[in-house]
């Protein structure tokens, strides 16, 4: 049979043309860069560290897009704003007047702890009061109308938050004790970043624990698995979607705090990018596993981090780490068209996906 | 839900609490304070305080609609409580404010805020003032819904009225002092507001003539029906004439501020019926609609531009045609690898991919082409005739012919079969592919289309504003093109119009709005999808579609097919099919 022109697969072709493009792109600066090797020893291990820093991050927000993904199977745009909205909200009303009372200083750690709560509580607070408001009317409706719905509440608190405090950055006052760096594998890090790393470790084994070991996480895996059945078996869904949605809003909470240390400021738009980024990183690793949400964001963080200099150096871009959200948009658009199910996650059925 | 014939004070409470809480909400965020300056009725009421009161008002008239049947009272005290309740909020503002610097924290809680809330009486004499005068409002607004229709809707259109004229009295005092002179102005306004006098008869005539169209508007009606078809073409063809002159002479009624105004409602109407294809039409959400829009404005930037980046130094005429391939080029090369994504998925990736954009043209990597964040400058203007399109009332006629050719050429495609196509695609992808449609061609032609327009909008708006800078091609604007074709109504030609002019040039009229057009659009998605999603001016397919159950009832009841203004069908709670 003759092959008709518009018979052939002209986009497939397209797509293995973009996919040899990059590659070849990567390994030609990778080479590159290595032959010209720009950089010290000393200035790739702060590359990694950092990523591995900003990483968790992204981990930490990421794990709320993967679990209401996991749940209703709804891309929660405003996710990045639960993660703005505790932490300005803690750096206002709390660390501000701490850090002028003297008491940030005195107990650091105790100030630490209370800050934290604070920005998980709020966190928690508008992610449950949007669900309620914004999505739970719409749990039967089509998927693009909640996905408009979550863009709405996105801009919506954004915005609030702007009339509420301003448009100006809000420092964000940092103790004493975390400034400056110990010497760690023959080279000095930061403390914060140190400080993020654990905390972000201490989070997701609680995090695991509450999911695998209580009883409401079981109830949120039955709810993930299947809705109805869940019901059937006495389950409160629309409660325990509640809980999910207060779960992955806690932990951007604790993830705005983490990231307020690392950058010392605060601000309205500070939860636009890095909510975009931390759903690159939930599709990255597998979009609805919290294992994959946690790996991938370690790999965003780091590609990030590396890409810039070792991708791009090599071919001579000027003032390559202007390009860095590039390198994770693109990232995303790659991953969701080679490889929808990320690294771990299975292949969706049509159902599911 | 059931004994809802019971007298019930949780109601109330509930209702006042969300009122309450919306208004101090409004307060803390600076909105009411903003538009504090502005009156409304001079001397009497400024804007900022009907934003104060809207939510209470609302909620104590919804509250009243929830009492008992049959005890009128029980509305009214309703009402009454969920404005007394609803008051509650904002006295515990003023009442901390006296106390501590609330400043420090919330800098919009300003002096005039507190003010404003206490009308001027202290703190706690303010405070009871404003106890009283929200339990007022709830009252009369919980009366108001107790008249009969008859009575209640003219009411509510004449105050609508009023609020309008009374908004807008800045642009109209200025035109009617460039027709009629001032004297003209000082028989109706006072200082850029109503006068009180005047409000009043507004608020009479526009109840009049409500009252008068709902008793003779459905014989209007009737005998259009009742017309012949060869008639009906022949009135539908006038007023289209009339509306085309009307067009034509615009910029000579408007003056150049509002044309300019009208300028930048059209370039996002002339976006709007492109992402109306690509969102409306085929149901593929694109959130990265700027880039093509920016591919647009940076290729007519760099081919007509006269300064040192511009390379061809063409007119505006040449370049056009060239913007419009590129950004389909755009939009084929785009669409190709992301079109074969689930719908929520092709959302985000369009997203970066606008974003992508957005950082490339702002980087130094393409800076010595299009200028990085410095920008492109010295763009030309379009010439007709050896006269250059300068002004705002010239330059309108520009903009106009491209929203002409893109609502034609919607308008014509929605009727086609390619048209068809994208429709039965939106409603069901498997169907639409089991019937022979081939889907990735399909949506590839929505997207180019789509790009298209958007490289056409973006030419102009580089011509219009002679410098174009990243920051303009942000994720915003594709966030306010969708914004308008959701208000609109998704699919809906007239719908664009509508959106663009009431999301676009509300806002440039009301100046000290732009602050907050996010935060509006941001409530106006999530209401519309709650509460409307076929949008103000459905499409008359969607509309069908939505209320395919009404149509099975009135073949059963004949006389049933009289329009029905009030009645509230249940499919338009049917979400849309996207």
């Amino acid at each position: 049979m003759r092959l008709r022109f518009q018979d052939f697969d002209w986009i497939g072709l397209f797509l293995w043309i973009i996919r040899t493009v990059i590659i070849i792109l990567v390994i030609w600066g990778t080479v590159a860069t290595l032959l010209d090797n720009p950089y010290s020893p000393r200035q790739w291990t702060d590359f990694i560290i950092f990523g591995i820093a900003q990483g968790s991050m992204y981990a930490l927000i990421a794990i709320g897009y993967t679990l209401v993904y996991g749940v209703l199977f709804m891309i929660n745009f405003a996710h990045g704003e639960f993660f703005m909205s505790g932490i300005l909200t803690a750096t206002v009303f709390i660390a501000t007047p701490m850090s002028i009372s003297g008491f940030l200083n005195r107990q650091p750690i105790l100030s630490l702890i209370i800050i934290g709560l604070v920005a998980m509580l709020v966190s928690m607070g508008i992610a449950v009061l949007t669900e309620r408001v914004a999505y739970r009317p719409l749990r039967k409706a089509p998927r693009l109308v909640p996905l408009i719905t979550a863009i709405g509440a996105s801009f919506f608190w954004q915005y609030y938050y702007r009339g509420l405090f301003g448009s100006q950055v809000v420092p964000f006052p940092v103790p004493e004790i975390l400034k400056g760096t110990i010497p760690f594998l023959g080279t000095e890090v930061l403390k914060t970043h140190i400080l993020v790393i654990i905390v972000t470790i201490i989070m997701l084994i609680g995090l695991n624990f509450f999911i695998m070991r209580t009883k409401t996480g079981k109830s949120i895996r039955a709810v993930a698995e299947d809705k109805d059945t869940a019901a059937l078996m006495g389950i409160d869904v629309d409660r325990t979607v509640t809980i999910t949605f207060a779960t992955g809003a806690a932990m951007a909470g604790v993830a705005g705090l983490l990231y307020a240390l690392v950058f010392t400021q605060t601000h309205f738009y500070m939860g636009f990018f890095p909510g975009l980024k931390a759903f690159t990183a939930a599709v990255l690793g597998g979009i609805g596993s919290i294992p994959g949400a946690a790996i991938g964001g370690l790999f965003l963080g780091l590609i990030e981090s590396i890409g810039p200099s070792l991708f791009l150096e090599g071919m001579g871009i000027p003032a390559p780490h202007q390009l860095k959200d590039v390198i994770a948009f693109t990232m995303l658009v790659l991953v969701l068209i080679f490889r929808p199910q990320g690294i771990l996650g299975e292949r969706l059925t049509e159902k599911k996906a | 839900m059931e004994d809802s014939n019971r007298f019930d004070l949780r109601i109330p409470l509930r209702y006042g609490l969300i009122a309450g809480i919306v208004a101090l909400s409004l307060s803390v965020i600076g909105i009411v304070a903003l538009f504090a300056e502005r009156f409304l009725v001079a001397g009497y009421i400024t804007l900022g305080e009907v934003i104060l009161f809207l939510a209470p008002a609302a909620m104590s008239y919804m509250a009243a609609g929830k009492a008992p049947q049959d005890k009128k009272w029980a509305a009214l005290i309703y009402g009454l409580l969920t404005g007394l309740i609803a008051a509650i909020p904002l006295i515990i503002l003023v009442l901390l404010a006296g106390v501590i610097d609330i400043r420090q924290f919330l800098p919009n809680v300003s002096p005039a805020l507190i003010e404003l809330l206490t009308f001027g009486r202290g703190i706690n004499a303010g405070g009871l003032v404003l106890l009283v005068v929200s339990g007022l409002i709830g009252l009369l607004s919980a009366a108001l819904s107790l008249l009969p229709e008859r009575i209640r809707k003219p009411t509510m259109y004449g105050l609508l009225g009023v609020f309008l004229v009374g908004m807008f009295s800045e642009i109209l005092s200025e035109r009617l002092r460039a027709f009629f002179g001032l004297d003209a102005v000082k028989i109706i306004f006072e200082a850029d507001a109503l006068k009180p006098i005047a409000a009043v008869i507004i608020f009479i005539i526009t109840a009049l003539l409500t009252a008068l169209w709902m008793e003779r508007g459905d014989k209007v009606k009737s005998r259009f029906e009742s017309l012949q078809p060869k008639q009906k073409t022949q009135v539908r063809s006038g007023s289209l004439v009339l509306g085309i002159a009307l067009m034509v002479i615009l910029p000579l009624l408007l003056g150049t501020y509002l044309s300019e105004v009208v300028n930048n409602v059209l370039i996002f109407a002339l976006m709007g019926f492109g992402l109306n294809i690509v969102v409306g039409f085929a149901g593929l959400l694109d959130l990265g609609y700027v880039a093509f829009f920016a591919i647009g404005a940076y290729t007519m930037g760099i081919l007509t531009s006269s300064g040192d980046l511009g390379v061809a130094g063409m007119s505006f005429w040449v370049a056009v045609p060239i913007c419009v391939a590129i950004a389909t080029f755009g939009g084929i090369l785009l669409g190709m690898p992301v079109l074969r994504m689930r719908g929520d998925y092709l959302a985000i990736v369009t997203l970066g991919f606008g974003e992508i954009i957005r950082i490339l043209a702002l980087s130094d990597l393409l800076k010595p082409y299009i200028g990085g964040a410095q920008g492109l400058l010295q763009i030309d203007k379009p010439v007709i005739f050896g006269t250059a399109l300068i002004k705002p009332d010239n330059f309108y006629y520009v903009v106009l012919g491209g929203v002409i050719i893109a609502a034609f050429i919607s308008y014509r495609l929605s009727q086609a079969r390619l048209g068809r196509q994208w429709m039965a695609m939106r409603e069901d992808e498997d169907v639409a592919e089991a019937m022979g449609i081939k889907l990735v061609n399909t949506k590839l032609l929505a997207f180019a289309i789509g790009a298209a327009f958007a490289g056409l909008s973006g030419a102009i708006f580089a011509s219009k504003l002679t410098s174009i800078f990243p920051h303009s091609f942000n994720i915003l604007i594709s966030i306010n093109v969708l914004c308008m074709i959701i208000v609109g109504g998704m699919g809906s030609l007239p719908g664009v119009i509508l959106g663009a002019l009431a999301l676009v040039g509300l806002p440039e009229i009301l100046r000290e709005f732009a602050e907050f057009r996010l935060l509006m659009y941001g409530v106006i998605l999530i209401v519309m999808m709650l509460a409307k999603p076929e949008g103000f001016w459905p499409s008359a397919v969607r509309k069908r579609e939505l209320h395919v159950y009404d149509d099975s009832d009135y073949e059963e009841f004949p006389e049933a097919n009289a329009p029905r203004a009030e009645t509230r069908d249940p499919g338009m709670h049917t979400p849309p099919h996207l």
